[in-house]
């Protein structure tokens, strides 16, 4: 990895300051580092200057009010998946906070950092491939290998978004703050990601001068079941070949809303509507369970390799709706 | 060069003596002098940016002055640091083998919680309590982890044991008596290419029924 200068970050101001008239790459910003410092290490970015975030003060932690919780982007993933609220009431969030990566890397990784980590593409990480992600003109996925990529909103751009915990957020329906040089705005979660066709070279609405700061969830209502199903490849930590967070809002065995937001299917963590249209208002069954989970990717298009992605993502959507009622 | 520089340039780590001796060259091996900074220029003049800097580790509780480089990690610093004095670091137990996050070699706890310090920078590192797997016995008395190691044979080629006992003592410094599942988690950061994992679970077992 090339060297850096460090900067600490002091306050919002500075940091937005220092990020403004650079770009993307050349000042680029730090806080568990356990995803950027792969990419300095494979030379995918080679920044001049790293500014740190960890030094920034109060943005660790998690609030609870009457209209939800509070978490700071700089709060690790090890703390959100053992907050003992999180568990009891947002449950499908702490389980996909617990289900990333290792012990090891939850102690040191950040919600922030979790919800901006790039993607884990093998042309992408590749640091001798100029793929169409990093400005060339060809996604290597569509002829080559492309066992874990997109079969939704691929085009064209087949990487899939690495994220655990922005299903899980999106699917509780989320807000993010994020903080520029004019200012703070606060978007729903599922506006933040984005997809290729809008913007081959990035997975979200972040603009060089911009870091998220904050996400708030509000509390689910009284009833509400969720969960966080995620297929792996092995027993061991990975990313998701698929995953399902489900939002169940019950009454009896009856759903009133369902969300089912999915992971490592897509560019972005890809909502299903059809899914969601099937299972609210209806007695939660096995026929209604299957039904969801093969609307969800009734449009699916798989590539040479990722067929299989497209029966485990309907499994997976009907088994955590059958979670719902047992 | 100043004088610090060539010391340390000069200075034969036991490692590198023990290596020069195998091959039959005793001749001062230099030590790689990695962590003095080639790009000392000042690049990026930004509010306090730095690419060198002077910082102090708190290592198994002994402090440490060392020069490091914006982008050397702590596994860096542990494995191959010299410190001002011209002193080697050597705490070896942390094994440099994935070098990205994935395998646990090189497993150490900061503030008692296990993280890989190969994915650490050394920067990041200042005002942590730092403790390597050479800090996790009392003196020369094991820490009831490292027996039931030995005990249960918990090891084939010995490479990744360092990070599965320190990540075995931040798993029973949490939970005293983990059930196979919670030990199974516990240490689902850490990989052995031998496959010693049922020993290791054992181990684990055993030290639990001790601690």
């Amino acid at each position: 990895m090339d060297n850096f200068s460090y900067v600490n970050a002091t306050d919002l101001e500075q940091v937005t300051s220092l990020l403004t008239d650079n770009g993307w790459g050349e000042v680029m910003v730090v806080a568990g580092g356990t995803d950027l410092l792969g990419e300095l290490k494979e030379y995918i970015e080679t920044p001049k200057t790293l500014i740190n975030l960890k030094s920034l003060p109060g943005m660790d932690s998690i609030s609870m009010d009457t209209t939800g919780i509070t978490i700071g982007a700089l709060t690790t993933v090890a703390d959100i998946a053992n907050h003992p609220t999180i568990q009891q009431r947002y449950t499908v969030l702490a389980q996909a906070a617990s289900s990333v990566a290792t012990p090891q890397i939850r102690n040191v990784g950040t919600l922030g950092g979790n919800l901006c980590q790039r993607p884990r593409c093998w042309y992408y990480r590749d640091e001798t491939v100029n793929c169409l992600k990093k400005g060339g003109d060809t996604c290597y996925a569509v002829d080559g290998l492309s066992k874990y990529h997109a079969i939704l909103g691929g085009d064209p751009v087949f990487i899939v978004h690495p994220s655990d915990i922005a299903p899980a957020l999106i699917a509780l329906g989320a807000s993010i703050k994020i903080v520029g040089p004019e200012g703070e705005k606060t978007i729903k979660v599922e506006e933040f990601f984005t997809l290729p066709a809008t913007n081959p070279f990035r997975e979200n609405v972040l603009q060089p001068n911009e870091i998220v700061v904050e996400v708030h969830v509000p509390q689910p209502k009284q009833g509400t079941k969720s969960f966080y199903l995620k297929a792996r490849e092995k027993g061991a930590p990975d990313f998701a070949l698929a995953s399902v967070a489900g939002v169940f809002e019950m009454a009896g065995k009856t759903c009133q809303n369902a969300s089912i937001v999915l992971g490592g299917v897509a560019p972005a963590p890809w909502r299903s509507t059809e899914a969601e249209n099937i299972l609210s208002g209806k007695l939660i069954n096995e026929t209604v369970s299957n039904n969801a989970g093969a609307s969800a990717v009734k449009d699916a298009q798989p590539l040479n390799d990722n067929a299989y992605k497209v029966t485990l993502t309907q499994n997976l959507i009907s088994r955590t709706a059958m979670m719902a009622v047992s | 060069m100043s004088d610090k520089e060539k010391k340390q340039g000069t200075e034969i780590s036991r490692r590198s003596f023990i290596k020069g001796v195998g091959t039959g060259t005793v001749a001062a091996t230099v030590v790689p002098t990695i962590l003095v900074g080639d790009e000392k220029t000042a690049e990026a003049q930004t509010d306090q940016a730095t690419t060198n800097a002077e910082i102090q580790l708190n290592i198994n509780g002994k402090l440490y002055e060392i020069e490091v480089e914006s982008r050397t990690t702590l596994l860096t610093v542990l494995r191959d640091g010299i410190d001002t004095n011209g002193n080697n670091v050597d705490l070896t137990g942390a094994k440099l083998i994935c070098d990205k996050g994935e395998c646990g070699g090189c497993t150490i706890l900061v503030d008692d919680k296990p993280v890989y310090a190969c994915m650490m920078l050394a920067m990041d590192a200042q005002g942590k309590q730092i403790t390597t797997v050479e800090g996790i016995a009392n003196g020369d008395e094991l820490h009831p982890v490292q027996e039931a190691f030995i005990k249960h044979d918990a090891m084939m080629c010995g490479f990744c044991t360092p990070g599965f006992v320190v990540s075995s003592v931040a798993l029973l410094n949490e939970n005293k008596k983990p059930t196979l599942e919670e030990i199974k988690d516990g240490l689902s950061g850490n990989t052995c290419r031998c496959g010693t994992y049922p020993f290791i679970f054992d181990a684990v077992e055993t030290a639990s029924d001790k601690m």
